[in-house]
């Protein structure tokens, strides 16, 4: 009997009354939030004078509808990373390369990229008023037909290396990332063969036809330019829900339970009748389509396709994301996304502008520097003394000393997103493992230690101890059986 | 019903078998074409123009002496705690500016050339490079991978790609993006001419760093009391806590020499190859976990081999295959072949994973 199982039984009588049943309270809240933006926005665009300018301004600064846009795509890869490493355990270190299959695909069926060709299929107005030349397929169906290449890269990648050891395949999803990247970033020259103009990218990629506003703001069919952000808005948020939704039904079924299984004990599912490699496969190629559909969207959402977003680091931005948020959780994971893709393209830079406009110099840099270092040595004297938190006030030093050292240095523009990510991915690991927004699940697992040595025996039934024994008092409470034992254990060791 | 007879093997068991069989025979020809075409191309190259040949193998084994010595960092501390430290490239790479502080701030050299003095300056920057990259390796370990020990395997592997995150900035923060170059040599600058064939004297310098530095290494792990308690430790860590061994201080122990040896690299890398930028340590990084992989991971003597095969692999391919442009993709391409066909690399034992 596990803690869960318990959960289960007493949480019957916990119900506090609620206007909203508790399944439904993230997507409600989310789309609630979606639907606030979207109104801002669009009074904002086209009733300027209904909105309050210091607020407008103040929206255009914090929360721009581009980087939210970005950060919408983020989440539907976020989602997909979710389900390899998140159901499914599989540490995928180069997931980017789905994105950028996703991406050109787009960029090969949306565009004048092969001008030798001449097939058309649903597509924007534009280019068959003017005829360009070029493939230009409907958006919804390159949506699909990426999909459906992503889950066959995800197989090929996967069959060969699924078999390997968790750590090994890491490595090996990081070369095939890279691979990936310097394919496309080559792609000029392909054994003579030009399949992605190289380091120019595939631009400009065709517009969508879908609803939009003319210029009183009514509601028109119509191709989407560049600046209408606010329809492909609609269009994100509709296929992140898709995706979302799709990867929690699929969570609940079958697979996804075969999933959970092997992430938490392979060898106690492979005997239990799961057959590994259909099974990982499977999250590979799912997690993929997720990829793609977030490939085909970044490619509108920029209107074109570049190499260079396809490095490596988006790869462990997105691994960030869903580690912060909480690994297997997709509310969290999608909570994480838009955190983390907020900071990298709104907040750090604003910090940063509101850093340089203050004018803090030498005096504060120097304070700050002191004080971090003062911070971290304290925290290296409590370790030593064997104070277990002695770990946060290091990292804060640590921190602290890097802002000030940023505000001594003044030098060419520095990017902190590899601090931030960094800091999270590692923090995150060391001080809660299973993410901000925890699946209950997940925490048990990946709080149980290894019990390999006779120091870790007991470690692990501390750290459940006070939410076993809040949850045998309601057991007690609600009538039914406490685990004594478990509680013994407990009580032996005070 | 009752009767019980020597059953034939089911149809099933019979069809497996007969794949099992057939996908190893597939792997074997695969395997012989795959050294085959390699060896034609080799010799056809080698026919086709043998100076830019060998002069490519030269700088080839340049580069594997430097990736020798961070393959050496990542398959030390893979044998003892089954960690694949990603932050290991981009200490090395953080070692190359550190190089450069040493000898172009510090020591204020401007020009190239080699003397006595530069001799000196030489040496104690190596020291300084040396002490740099253990005690931060030895730090992180302190810091992060520590407190994961016990921890499930994804905890620490994702820890150490944020400890690389971590590091990257560092680079990005002191370095700037762009590539770094204007740093003074005090290696002699000159080049021998055999036949030809360029061999410039910092390889000469390379190798004598290098290979002392190695058998150094080498007499630690196997002379010594500490690399006997290293070797307990890799093999069970349990027992070795048993029998009296500090497992932490020989972590941290292992740790350091694998930073060491990064710093030793990254001074050799700067003062040979000039330039350096922060996202250096992730190319080199992954190149040198390839060696190590290749030459069979938690194996020292496979870890040089490896290094320098792929040193040879990339310099042959940027000289005379594919190009610079596609060096990644071939290294990473043998990776994944060995992952695939050969997981225990060349000189590796089968290791199971851990239940």
């Amino acid at each position: 009997m596990t803690v869960s199982d318990i959960a289960t039984v007493t949480q019957a009588p916990k119900q506090r009354r609620s206007f909203v049943k508790p399944s439904m309270r993230w997507p409600l809240g989310l789309l609630v939030a979606a639907v606030a933006f979207f109104l801002f926005y669009y009074f904002d665009t086209y009733f300027a004078r209904a909105v309050p300018d210091q607020f407008s301004d103040f929206m255009h600064q914090w929360l721009p509808l581009l980087s939210v846009n970005e950060a919408l795509v983020y989440v539907m890869c976020a989602v997909g990373l979710n389900v390899v490493v998140g159901y499914a355990g599989l540490l995928d270190l180069g997931f980017v390369a789905f994105w950028a299959i996703g991406g050109y695909t787009a960029g090969w069926l949306m565009s004048g990229f092969f001008h030798t060709l001449n097939f058309r299929f649903f597509g924007s107005a534009f280019t068959k008023v003017n005829e360009i030349p070029g493939i230009h397929i409907n958006f919804w169906t390159v949506l699909v037909a990426a999909g459906l290449i992503c889950a066959l890269f995800g197989v090929i990648i996967g069959a060969p290396t699924l078999r390997l050891r968790s750590d090994y395949l890491a490595l090996v999803t990081l070369g095939f990332g890279e691979i990936t990247y310097e394919v496309f970033y080559n792609g000029n020259n392909v054994f003579g063969k030009n399949i992605s103009n190289g380091t120019q990218g595939i631009t400009p990629v065709d517009s969508v036809r879908f609803f939009g506003f003319d210029q009183t703001g009514a509601l028109t069919w119509k191709d989407l330019g560049p600046f209408d952000a606010l329809p492909k808005f609609v269009i994100f948020v509709g296929l992140a829900a898709i995706v979302m939704f799709a990867s929690m039904r699929i969570r609940e079924g079958r697979l996804g339970r075969a999933w959970l299984a092997i992430r938490e004990d392979e060898l106690a599912a492979s005997s239990m009748g799961v057959p590994l490699m259909p099974t990982k496969l499977k999250a590979y190629a799912i997690g993929a389509v997720a990829g793609g559909i977030g490939g085909v969207a970044f490619a509108i959402h920029v209107s074109g396709v570049l190499p260079d977003r396809f490095r490596f680091d988006i790869s462990i931005t997105l691994l960030a994301m869903v580690v912060l948020g909480g690994m297997g959780n997709v509310w969290g994971v999608t909570i994480g996304a838009l955190v983390l893709a907020w900071t990298n393209s709104t907040a750090l830079p604003q910090v940063q502008k509101a850093i340089t406009e203050s004018g803090a110099d030498v005096e504060v840099g120097t304070t700050l520097v002191v004080v971090g270092v003062a911070l971290a040595v304290l925290g290296v004297v409590l370790m030593i003394r064997g104070v277990s938190g002695g770990l946060l006030p290091v990292f804060i030093g640590v921190l602290v000393v890097v802002i000030g050292g940023a505000l001594l240095y003044k030098g060419p523009g520095t990017s902190f997103q590899f601090l931030v990510f960094g800091s999270v991915l590692v923090l995150m690991m060391l001080f809660r493992r299973e993410g901000l927004i925890p699946e209950a699940r997940t925490r048990l697992v990946l709080r149980e230690q290894e019990r390999t040595d006779a120091e870790g025996l007991g470690a692990d039934m501390e750290d459940v101890a006070p939410e076993l024994e809040a949850l045998t008092d309601e057991a007690i409470h609600v009538g039914g059986v406490a685990p004594t034992q478990m509680i013994d254990g407990k009580e032996t060791k005070r | 019903m009752t009767q019980t007879t020597a059953p034939a093997p089911p149809a099933a068991v019979l069809s497996q078998r007969f794949a099992q069989r057939a996908q190893r025979y597939l792997t074997r020809a695969a395997v012989i074409l795959i050294l085959a075409a390699s060896g034609y191309w080799l010799i056809s190259s080698f026919v086709d123009n043998p100076v830019l040949f060998t002069s490519s193998a030269v700088a080839g084994l340049q580069n594997g002496a430097l990736f020798a010595l961070i393959a050496l960092g990542y398959t030390l501390v893979y044998g003892i705690i089954e960690l694949i430290n990603f932050a290991h490239g981009d200490l090395f790479m953080l070692s190359t500016m550190v190089a450069g502080f040493f000898i172009t701030s510090f020591f204020g050299v401007t020009v190239s050339g080699a003397s006595f003095l530069g001799w000196v300056m030489f040496l104690a920057a190596l020291v300084g490079c040396m002490v740099f990259g253990a005690s931060v390796n030895v730090a992180i370990e302190f810091v992060a991978y520590r407190r994961l020990r016990k921890a499930p395997k994804l905890a620490p592997l994702i820890t150490a790609v944020g400890m690389s995150f971590t590091l990257l900035f560092f680079g990005l923060f002191f370095g700037g993006s762009a590539p770094t170059s204007n740093w003074a040599s005090l290696l002699p600058q000159g080049a021998l001419d055999l036949g030809g064939v360029r061999v410039e004297y910092k390889f000469f310098v390379i190798i004598a760093v290098a290979v002392p530095i190695l058998l150094l290494m080498s007499w630690i792990v196997t002379q010594t009391r500490t690399g006997k308690a290293m070797r307990a430790v890799a093999q069970d860590q349990d027992a070795a806590r048993l029998m009296g061994i500090n497992v932490n201080r020989i972590i941290s122990f292992t740790f350091g020499l694998g930073g060491a040896l990064a710093g030793v690299a990254g001074i050799m890398y700067q003062q040979v190859i000039g330039t350096t930028r922060y996202d250096l340590g992730f190319q080199f990084g992954l190149i040198a976990f390839t060696a190590a992989v290749l030459g069979g991971i938690g194996n020292l003597t496979g870890a040089v081999l490896g290094g320098v095969l792929i040193g040879l692999v990339k310099g042959l391919n940027d000289g005379v295959g594919l190009g610079q442009a596609w060096s990644q993709t071939v290294v990473f391409t043998i990776l994944i072949l060995f992952m695939v066909f050969r997981p225990t690399g060349l000189l590796g034992q089968t290791v199971g994973e851990k239940v």
